[in-house]
């Protein structure tokens, strides 16, 4: 797999008669892990599912330009806030979840999907149900189900917001280095996820929305908890989130 | 929990039900051909029972193939009409006439058309599942949620295995709750088939007891009904429930 880099230009979303943006022009560096952030509403989801091509109930229009110019469809893996495990599927079957739709899984398949369970650290429950799996372990199945893919461009809205805080932080850590190399845009709510996990950090805000530039702390990803600026970035991160609805209240 | 814990309170008030309806019976000293007691009923079944040992089979039969053939159908018309747009409009406001249709008043034209035979019950019982089994399935299917449907865009899959391996997947719990309907309905199917015209079947034998002050034994055949009926149900539950071994149970002992 190399690396993928993209652009969007001209993106824009409707919603309630209105454009919630217009006119969005930006471009993901190949390898590069965004965090893209937002109050709720601001669209920083929609514009994800543009990106993957999925439905929407809202008009919306995007140029999307990838570095060699061919389409972005079967190169994008796609990571959800719930893990959208298929319950009648075993854990294995559930990596195994894009050959079965694509076709039938071959003897290789089933290897790379064992081997994949056991970097994620769950090689044991590969034959067991979901359901008797913890939210952690299941967030990680569907990791490895988005690894499986070996997608140069991986979209994630929130995909470690359903789980507690220490789990979190140690899904980070495995996402970070599985998926190190890809293009990763990361939609969150929460401001340490962003400032562990981002190159760049993008907030959309304002009416219609811009996105703008938020620096990251130094250093490589995943980043400390305890590591420069960390602490000093993330009051300030809640800040710049809250200011535009201030600043808009008051226009 | 074993079966038996969980059936007693059911059992206990079956029982107390029978006892009531035998007290009711000495006590009001009402006539046998009125209402048998419940051990004139059991006497019934133990004196007519290559009777309705004969009668049972018919109606049996009847039931199970029209429950097969309806079901079938029924969930094949839920495929198509997912898979296919273009069916929807078609087909869709045909289902819902046909199920405005009084299935009482369609049987003396389905004994006119096909005969007092077997034929006709197994339609008959068909009817009656056909478009509930249809409507909850397509239901189910329409139902997925949106996260799997996303999930496996991006995965590239098309129409019929998404259909196939997710959307009728997704759909079995709602599937499951249509069968079970439709195995506690088709005996009615089978049953109105037989009273309308035939010359066999447990609809025909209760009919003829009936006429003849043989209640009693009409009793007997209710009770076999009725008994088939749970029969069928439970099975068809005990199906269902095999074929979705992950399926989280209410009842379970999890959570």
């Amino acid at each position: 797999m190399t690396s993928l880099g993209f652009s969007l230009a001209q993106a824009r979303l409707a919603f309630a008669g209105q454009w919630l943006f217009d006119g969005l022009t930006v471009e993901f560096a190949p390898g590069s892990w965004t965090g893209l952030l937002g109050r709720s509403g601001s669209g920083k989801s929609s514009l994800l599912r543009m990106i993957a091509d999925l439905p929407l109930p809202d008009t919306h229009e995007l140029t999307l330009t990838t570095d060699d110019a061919r389409p972005l469809t079967g190169r994008l893996a796609w990571m959800a806030q719930q893990d959208q495990l298929l319950p009648w599927r075993t854990v294995v079957d559930n990596v195994l979840l894009g050959p079965a739709l694509r076709g039938r899984p071959s003897p290789a398949d089933r290897q790379r999907a064992f081997s994949l369970l056991d970097d994620v650290g769950l090689a044991d429950k590969a034959r067991d149900w979901p359901k008797t799996l913890s939210g952690g372990q299941r967030q990680r199945v569907a990791l490895a189900r988005t690894l499986f893919e070996d997608a140069p461009v991986v979209l994630m809205d929130e995909p470690f917001s359903a789980v507690d805080a220490i789990t979190r932080l140690e899904l980070h850590e495995l996402a970070a280095r599985l998926l190190a190399g890809r293009t990763v845009i990361l939609v969150t709510h929460d401001p340490l996820e962003a400032l562990r996990l981002s190159d760049r950090i993008l907030i959309l805000a304002g009416q219609p929305a811009t996105l703008s530039d938020f620096d990251v702390p130094p250093g490589q990803r995943p980043r400390a908890l305890e590591a420069p600026d960390m602490l000093r970035l993330q009051p300030r991160l809640v800040a710049r989130l809250h200011a535009p609805l201030t600043a808009g209240s008051q226009a | 929990m074993t079966l038996l814990k969980r059936l007693w309170p059911a059992m206990l008030g079956l029982v107390a039900l029978l006892g009531l309806w035998q007290g009711l019976v000495v006590a009001t000293g009402v006539p046998g051909y009125v209402l048998p007691s419940p051990l004139a009923v059991v006497q019934a079944l133990a004196t007519h029972h290559q009777l309705l040992w004969h009668h049972t089979g018919i109606t049996v039969i009847e039931i199970v193939a029209g429950l097969l053939i309806g079901c079938l159908s029924g969930l094949l018309t839920a495929l198509a009409l997912a898979r296919f747009h273009g069916l929807r409009r078609t087909l869709l406001p045909i289902l819902l006439i046909s199920q405005a249709i009084p299935l009482f008043a369609l049987a003396p034209i389905l004994m006119l058309w096909l005969g007092y035979g077997m034929t006709a019950k197994i339609v008959m019982a068909t009817l009656i599942i056909y478009f509930p089994v249809a409507s909850t399935c397509y239901d189910g299917l329409r139902q997925t949620p949106q996260g799997w449907l996303d999930l496996a865009q991006t995965l590239g899959a098309d129409r019929r295995r998404r259909l196939l391996r997710i959307q009728l997947p997704a759909a079995l719990p709602a599937l499951a709750s249509g069968m079970r309907m439709a195995a506690s309905a088709a005996p009615i199917g089978a049953v109105i088939g037989e009273w309308v015209g035939s010359s066999q079947g447990l609809g025909y034998l209760m009919l003829n007891a009936n006429a003849r002050m043989q209640v009693d034994l009409m009793f007997a055949a209710l009770l076999i009904l009725v008994t088939f009926g749970v029969a069928l149900y439970f099975a068809m539950d005990a199906l269902m429930r095999h074929l979705m071994p992950w399926h989280e149970d209410r009842t379970g002992t999890q959570g």
